[in-house]
């Protein structure tokens, strides 16, 4: 065949070839799991990082998690972030769901897959914790577009299916934080060859809840001290103290921001 | 509509960059914006007024009350508006003027706030907070001109040095730090008047929730734009707090006893406490 010629490549053949790119982009990187507890929905990421962080809040009861390419999730984060502000703006704040979020991220990742250059190497999960647990939604979003609606947990990221094994075999409904904290630090720091784990300190993890009782923003970074009594076998503590932030339950943080209803015990908000 | 074509999201949400929601607003959505109204020129609207807000610093904080009433020319508009809103955990705003507008803009302004600190992953420093606040109401000047203009008052807890602090603003966007005292409305000449007598610096809380709220009785003793407390609907001044715990109202429990007793020391004594 002559030089310059283009080749033919069959459709199945780019759209096996993109995947294969990106899907090794993903792996490459640490994991995150994202799994179910009582009174909510826990983020345990391996990250030494304190700034550059892969889970993050999106809305009063939507957090975001990602795998892969920081600048490119940082991107659909901050999209993100814009799309749920802008609706809660200009509908109400009850109007921003996980579902519609998730369904933009899918339009957005399928559309980026076929038609540029090079498809994200990103694997991202959307979750939203309900009043209850059975109305968590937790979607699972594809490089290419795909989601899944999960229930109970997710894994991404390298070593990502072994930590699903995992899950599937010890994973329960109504584990106490602290079970579900231990359980996702223990697979994360599994070594995927069968070697011995790695005793993994607060000190490189990234542990994020969505705290089904917290009244309006119900993201919550865990760090330092009570993660370190969050993660220790022998300490009580089995789930974040209420006030332990330092915000009290009359709080700005919990109020809604419609002006017109932002005290808590006018409007028939829970407490 | 916060989709574009084929339900993916527009190319401009995912440009990194600002952390503005207001930059990103009025780029996405201008007709969402306070001043994104079209109004014809020289014509004059009659909307509620939003009346007096005081605002005084204590030690470790500053406390933020304001009347309940807002007025259209000769009546009565609204008897239990609020006009005094949590902002952000450290902060409050008062506002005073044109009673939609100002309310729009606050809601805008909260959501500037909470956006900046999930897009940063950081609190703004309170002087980046009053001057968002200031150029939100510089972009409001057009409206100003044509009699629908927002005064708010600004405060919040400064964690770096531990104090409350208080920002005041003119129509045009000028923001001024104001020192132990300030107050803004139709009746805040009545209402500073007696601020400046009643304020201590070393009082207590308490103290300064109730300079408040004298100083709000006497705004509505001379100004019949300010609300007095409605004794009989039990309908109280808005009180916020904000110090080292974040942003508060006080419950109306704990208002009715400090307007009980100022009511009953102003028997026969007009001027009230001196």
């Amino acid at each position: 065949m002559t030089a310059g010629m283009p080749f033919y490549v069959s459709p199945e053949q780019l759209m096996k070839d993109r995947a294969d790119f990106a899907r090794k982009g993903i792996a490459r990187g640490r994991s995150v799991v994202v799994l179910a507890y009582d009174n909510g929905i826990a983020f345990v990421a391996e990250n030494p990082s304190r700034a550059l962080h892969k889970v993050s809040e999106i809305y009063d009861r939507i957090a975001f998690a990602a795998v892969g390419k920081y600048n490119e999730f940082e991107n659909l984060r901050v999209a993100g972030v814009r799309y749920a502000d802008l609706r809660g703006y200009s509908y109400d704040r009850s109007d921003v769901t996980a579902r519609g979020l998730a369904n933009a991220y899918a339009q957005t990742l399928g559309a980026v897959f076929t038609q540029e250059s090079k498809p994200y190497e990103v694997e991202i999960v959307v979750a939203e914790v309900g009043t209850t647990p059975d109305t968590d939604q937790v979607y699972r979003l594809t490089y290419d577009g795909s989601v899944a609606d999960e229930h109970g947990f997710v894994a991404m990221g390298g070593g990502a299916e072994q930590i699903e094994t995992g899950l599937k075999e010890q994973w329960r409904e109504g584990l106490h934080l602290s079970e579900a904290l231990a359980l996702a630090v223990d697979l994360v720091g599994a070594d995927p060859a069968g070697g011995p784990n790695r005793e993994l300190t607060p000190a490189q993890l990234e542990v994020a809840v969505l705290d089904r009782d917290r009244p309006r923003r119900t993201f919550r970074r865990i760090t330092g001290p009570l993660l370190e009594r969050l993660l220790s076998s022998d300490d009580p503590t089995r789930d974040a103290p209420p006030a332990d932030d330092g915000a009290d339950d009359h709080s700005a943080r919990d109020a809604t921001t419609n002006p017109q209803t932002q005290r808590p015990d006018q409007d028939g908000q829970p407490e | 509509m916060t989709t574009g074509a084929n339900g993916r999201l527009p190319t401009a949400y995912l440009v990194p960059g600002s952390s503005s929601f207001t930059e990103f607003l009025s780029a996405q959505a201008p007709a969402l914006l306070p001043s994104g109204r079209a109004l014809p020129p020289g014509a004059a609207v009659d909307a509620p007024h939003g009346t007096t807000i005081v605002t005084l610093t204590y030690p470790g904080g500053v406390v933020m009350a304001g009347d309940r009433r807002a007025t259209m020319g000769n009546l009565i508009a609204n008897r239990d508006m609020e006009k005094v809103f949590a902002t952000d955990e450290y902060s409050l705003v008062g506002i005073a003027g044109t009673a939609g507008l100002a309310i729009e803009l606050v809601r805008l302004f909260q959501v500037e706030l909470e956006h900046y600190e999930k897009i940063e992953g950081t609190l703004m420093s309170l002087e980046g907070k009053a001057n968002r606040l200031a150029s939100m109401i510089r972009g409001n000047l057009g409206m100003a001109m044509q009699g629908l203009s927002v005064v708010p008052v600004f405060a919040g807890f400064d964690a770096g040095t531990g104090i409350g602090r208080i920002f005041s603003y003119d129509v045009t966007g000028g923001c001024y730090e104001e020192h132990d005292h300030h107050s803004v409305g139709s009746g805040s000449l009545f209402a500073r008047g007696s601020l400046k007598k009643l304020h201590r610096r070393g009082g207590t809380l308490d103290d300064a929730v109730r300079t408040a709220v004298e100083a709000l009785y006497d705004a509505a003793d001379d100004d019949s734009a300010t609300g007095g407390p409605d004794v009989g609907r039990r309908i109280w001044p808005t009180i916020g707090i904000v110090d080292d715990d974040g942003a508060r109202f006080v419950p109306d429990d704990e208002i009715a006893p400090v307007v009980d007793a100022i009511l009953a020391a102003r028997v026969d004594n007009p001027g009230g406490a001196r």
